[in-house]
Formats: structure tokens, C-alpha cells, sequence
């Protein structure tokens, strides 16, 4: 399979158990068999790889933490967390796929659904029979989503849905959504299903970033949502906020995966690169770039590990997440910019992947919570007051 | 049906090789290993085999190394067995493996025993016959395709300027070409199921290699190219050269 190997300057393969790295090993090959020869195409076209589901499906990639009568693998946080990175070596958007359809849509069915609701759904998107996705942002609130306006209204047998959600990944392509309103016992979270009367979710198009990923927005004019579409344990924000906390821990994770891709093709190019009678990679300037790029891919790694570790033990704090997460994605799309340089005006074509992931992270940077929210989360954490609020 | 691969660990051919200080082994520093390529194609034929007509498939391995990395992997792919012959030689002949294996595989009946064409570290292709011949059994190697009768094989192996068609008795041996198969990705299922299962160890009269490595060097290296000249104007002088100095002309 591809000689690619990735990013280990600290041995952090040693901090890994067999099976962790069987199942890093394993999506690594299957990413650059199976995602990297296509996705520069999708990206240009816009489209998402739909033909991808059913493989990462059977290689077991969606819902791999759920437990096995749910169709999981029942695999730890690090494993998911390599899962994520791996994935995002190909593409941030098969990336957020998987965190959108695991991550959130799953994860919340998982955490706070009926167990009808688990065994109608889970196993058949554990499959990729079913896509879900997570309709939480609106156009008019985005970091502040307390104050959403989507509303569920009580009618005879369920409630009835009105607003409208934006920037939901997979929104059209999902089977089901997990819809988050404003009902009278505060937010809920609803299984609102494609098909269903007054339901819609057009594409958004334009994106310069995030091409191979569908975004969607939610329109929901008067949707009658049977009760037994209402996730019986999800109430109040927090529910929400915790799926988010899922998500964010794959992206800390997901970011370093792009930020190696990235890395590795850099090393790859001004190794080979002659000018002035010897390769880029020879260079002061360019030696610096590598130094410090490893240096701070070596730090997110760390940063992921001990993250992992914490999740693991069921210790991790949201604003230890999102350190992570701003740390990451920052990181990420700095090191994807810096290799962009050093790839000179090769760079700028879609046969090499750098400018590719660039574009993604600045998505990346903004959503799951933006870099500038994680900052004050994390000015919270340390002070203790809430500048947001 | 009984279904037997033999496997084996290999550097990865992407590893950088070479020879350790004391010149006659390789220098395992920065060595990462893998199941043997062609290998995978066996197992993953005894899983088709399996999948269509129902079955056990055993991986087999003698090892001087730590092989169980490798074989979780085919236990992850799929396979119901997986047995480790220990070896204490790092390295040894075809004829001592080959013996080593006929000694393991007399001890566990079986309708195919499949290997990989060759492993990618010596390069020998010889293991698999040789193994057929200790057992006194038919054996086809690098074979393209496989098709399972009652109480034979059939299968195809391409040969020069053609495709040579085999009817097997059972049980037999075979040997994988390249393309006999897509191997499987192992899925995260398969990894945990593997995880929880146990690698039975097979202690063996171990014969000696009868081999002796006495020394291990790198090739030369290769001659800088020469510029003979540029464009159109470059071409006498080639030729010249490739007559007179090279004599391919």
C-alpha cells in the first residue's frame, strides 16, 4: 500500500497498543488506496464522494465507538481520534463526514435516545444504509445558539417544527436529522426524517473551502414530528453542547492528520526540487519552515495523545477539548499554508494536496465552535469569567 | 473445507535495508514489518473459499521473530486460526523452512494449503513446492485463479503465451500470483475480534538451516549518468558510445 508513514518524531507509536495501531495502519492504507487518488477531483467538482460510504462502512469507520449490538466496533477514544486523523490525511471533508454522521448524529441517538430509536437507527447507519446529520447552527446564530429561533410547537402526538438550520454538513444527503429547537420544556433534540411533510434540505453552493463535503441548510416549514421522533434524554442545550464535545475531540485529531499530509508532501517535493544545483530541502529558509512545522505537529500530537488519555478516563474537560481543538486547527492550517509555499507554483494546482487541505482548514479553523470562541472558553477556564456572556 | 495459508513477516519493501555491523544479517534499526504481500492473496483466497462454501481457514507461520503483529492481521481479515511455529533461527533456507512447515502441517488436516508465489525478502519462491514435495502432495504454483469442485481444484496460471488450465485432487498446495485476488481491508471489527483471540503456539523439532549467510554487502553503487550532449547535436556521439564503449548496437 502507499508509502506514506506520517509524522513520528517523539515515537509516539510507543504510547500506542497493538490494536491501535492495527486500526490506524488500517485507514491509512485504505486513505491512500481508496481517498487520496480521487478526492482532488471531487474537490474540483464539488461533489461529495457518495461512493465511499459503503466501504468505510465495511471497513467499520462509522459509529466505531458504539457498542457492537448497535453495530459499533466498540473501539476506544484514541482509536477514534487516529481514525479522525487518518481520514483527514485524505481530505477534511471525508473527515467531517464521518464526525457529522458518528460523531454527532449517532452519538446523539446513542446518548440520548429511546432504545427503539437506537435499534431503528443505529445499526443501519453503523452500515451506511442511513446518513445522519446534526442540525443545531442557524443562519442567525452560530456561536450563540442558546438563542436559536427554530421552535417546536406541542400538537396532538408529537410537535410541529418551524426555522431553519445552516451549514449542516450532510444535510442533504441525510436520511435523518438530528434537529435541535426551542420547545417549551427549553431545547430538544428531534429525529426529523427526509421525506417528511414541509421538510427540505437544499445544498448550499459556492463553498471555496470543504468542496468534496456537502452543506446543507435545514428548512423546516411546520414539520410534524411524531413523539416518537423526540430523543427522550436530550434536554436542554447541554445535550447538544456535549455531541459537540464528541466532534471537537475528532477534529484536534482529524487537524494533525491534514497538517502531515501536508508536511509529508513538502519533504517529498523540495527533496526532489533542484535549484541552484542542489534540492529546496537544502536550504536555511526552507529547513526552518520543516523545523518549526515539526515542531508544532509533534506538539498536537502530544496534545492529542494526552487528550485521549483524559477522554478515555472519562476526565476530559470541555475547555481541555477545545485547547485542543483551537491549538490544532490553527496549527493545521498554518503548516498547510507554509507547505503551500514551499511547493512554489506547483502549489497552486490541484495535483498536489496542500492548497486543497488550506482551503478545507480555514473551514475547519470556524466551525465546531470558532477559533475565537475556543479562545474565550479557554480565557473562562482561566479566569473564571465569561467574556462571551 | 480446511483452509491453511502460510504466512510470512517481511520487512516492508518502503523500509530502507541494510546490513547490520556484523555483515552477515540485515540491520532491523528503521525495519518495519509486514505480512508478505503475496501472502495476503493467499489468505484472502482461503477467506473467498471460506466465504462461498463454508470452512475454517488457519494461518500458519514459523518465525525466528515476533510474528503475532502479522497474524492478528489475517486473524482480523478474517481467519478462524492462527498457529506460530517458533523458530529459533532469524533466518533460514527454503528447504529448512519448507521442512519446518510439512512438520506443522502434518498435524493439521487440510484440503488446500495456499502460499504466497514468494516471500518479498529473499525472493526465493521455493517454500511452497518444496513443502508440497515433503508432503508427497500436488501443488500448482502462482496461480491466477481458483475454483473450487468437489473433491478438486481447478485453476488457471499464466504462462508463456498463455493461460494453463489445472485440474488438482485434493488436498493439494498452491501457490499465489499477484492479481489472484483484491485483499480485504482487516475491518475495526475484525481488529477487536482479533484482539480477544489467542495465537496458539506449536512447539516443533526445529531442523537446522542449511544455509550459512557468510557475509551480506550492499550493491555498488550506481555510476553517475553521463551528458553526452544536448538536442539533436547529442546524437552521433551517443551513438558512438553505445556502440563502441557500451556495445549494445
Amino acid at each position: 500500500m502507499g508509502d506514506y508513514r506520517g509524522v513520528d518524531f517523539y515515537g509516539l507509536d510507543d504510547l500506542l497498543t497493538e490494536e491501535q495501531r492495527m486500526v490506524r495502519d488500517t485507514v491509512r492504507d485504505f486513505v491512500s488506496a481508496e481517498v487520496v487518488p480521487i478526492i482532488a477531483g471531487h474537490a474540483r467538482d464539488g461533489t461529495f464522494p457518495l461512493e465511499l460510504v459503503p466501504k468505510l462502512a465495511e471497513l467499520g469507520v462509522l459509529g466505531p465507538t458504539l457498542p457492537e449490538e448497535y453495530g459499533g466496533a466498540a473501539l476506544d477514544d484514541v482509536c477514534y481520534g487516529l481514525i479522525c486523523q487518518e481520514l483527514e490525511r485524505g481530505d477534511s471533508a471525508l473527515r467531517s463526514f464521518a464526525s457529522v454522521h458518528s460523531s454527532l448524529a449517532m452519538h446523539a441517538i446513542f446518548a440520548f435516545g429511546s432504545e427503539e430509536q437506537k435499534r431503528r437507527w443505529l445499526p443501519r447507519m453503523a452500515r451506511g444504509e442511513k446518513i445522519g446529520c446534526f442540525g443545531l447552527t442557524e443562519p442567525d446564530h452560530g456561536s450563540d445558539p442558546a438563542g436559536m429561533s427554530t421552535r417546536a410547537t406541542r400538537i396532538d402526538g408529537g410537535h410541529s417544527l418551524h426555522g431553519s438550520k445552516m451549514w449542516i454538513t450532510n444535510g442533504t444527503i441525510a436520511d435523518v436529522a438530528v434537529v435541535w429547537a426551542q420547545a417549551e420544556s427549553g431545547v430538544r433534540g428531534f429525529l426529523v426524517e427526509k421525506g417528511m411533510k414541509g421538510f427540505s434540505a437544499p445544498e448550499m453552493k459556492g463553498k471555496l473551502s470543504l468542496r468534496a463535503s456537502v452543506t446543507s441548510e435545514l428548512v423546516m416549514e411546520d414539520v410534524e414530528v411524531p413523539e416518537g421522533n423526540l430523543l427522550p434524554g436530550a434536554k436542554g442545550l447541554g445535550a447538544a453542547l456535549a455531541c459537540l464535545n464528541q466532534a471537537r475531540f475528532g477534529i484536534a485529531w482529524g487537524s494533525v492528520g491534514a497538517a502531515q499530509a501536508c508536511f509529508e508532501e513538502a519533504l517529498a517535493y523540495q527533496r526532489t526540487r533542484v535549484q541552484f544545483g542542489k534540492p529546496l530541502a537544502g536550504f536555511q529558509l526552507n529547513q526552518a519552515k520543516f523545523a518549526d512545522m515539526l515542531t508544532e505537529i509533534t506538539k498536537a500530537q502530544l496534545l492529542c495523545h494526552r487528550l485521549g488519555s483524559l477522554k478515555s478516563a472519562g476526565k476530559a474537560a470541555h475547555a481541555q477539548i477545545s485547547l485542543a481543538k483551537r491549538n490544532n486547527a490553527r496549527m493545521a492550517l498554518d503548516v498547510a499554508r507554509t507547505c503551500r509555499t514551499m511547493l512554489g507554483a506547483n502549489g497552486i494546482l490541484d495535483e498536489y494536496h496542500s492548497m486543497r487541505h488550506a482551503a478545507n482548514l480555514e473551514a475547519v479553523y470556524t466551525y465546531e465552535g470558532t477559533h475565537e470562541i475556543h479562545t474565550l472558553i479557554l480565557g473562562a477556564a482561566v479566569t473564571g469569567i465569561e467574556a462571551f456572556r | 473445507m480446511k483452509l491453511v495459508a502460510c504466512v510470512k513477516r517481511v520487512p516492508d519493501t518502503a523500509s530502507p535495508v541494510r546490513p547490520a555491523a556484523d555483515g552477515r544479517s540485515i540491520d532491523l534499526g528503521g525495519v518495519s514489518f509486514v505480512l508478505n504481500p503475496y501472502d495476503e492473496y493467499a489468505v484472502e483466497e482461503c477467506l473467498r473459499i471460506k466465504d462461498a462454501r463454508g470452512g475454517e481457514v488457519t494461518v500458519l507461520s514459523a518465525s525466528g521473530a515476533d510474528a503475532s503483529k502479522e497474524l492478528r492481521h489475517c486473524l482480523a481479515m478474517g481467519a478462524d486460526r492462527a498457529v506460530l511455529v517458533k523458530d529459533a533461527a532469524v533466518d533460514r533456507d527454503a528447504r529448512s523452512t519448507a521442512a519446518l512447515l510439512a512438520a506443522a502441517l502434518k498435524g493439521m488436516p487440510f484440503d488446500i494449503a495456499f502460499f504466497g508465489r514468494q516471500a518479498v525478502d529473499h525472493d526465493n519462491a521455493q517454500v511452497g513446492l518444496i513443502v508440497a514435495t515433503l508432503l508427497g502432495l500436488p501443488a500448482v504454483a502462482e496461480v491466477s485463479q481458483v475454483e473450487v469442485g468437489s473433491g478438486a481444484v481447478t485453476v488457471r496460471r499464466e504462462a508463456e503465451g498463455g493461460i494453463e488450465v489445472h485440474e488438482v485432487p485434493l488436498p493439494c498446495v498452491l501457490t499465489a500470483q499477484k492479481g489472484l485476488n483484491e485483499p480485504r481491508y482487516a475491518s475495526l471489527k475484525g481488529i477487536m475480534k482479533a484482539k480477544k483471540m489467542q495465537i496458539e503456539e506449536m512447539a516443533l523439532e526445529i531442523p537446522d538451516s542449511l544455509l550459512d549467510v557468510l557475509r551480506m554487502e550492499p550493491p555498488p553503487p550506481r555510476p553517475q549518468g553521463r551528458v553526452v550532449g544536448e538536442g539533436a547535436a547529442a546524437v552521433p556521439a551517443l551513438v558512438r558510445l553505445l556502440r563502441d564503449e557500451a556495445k549494445v548496437l
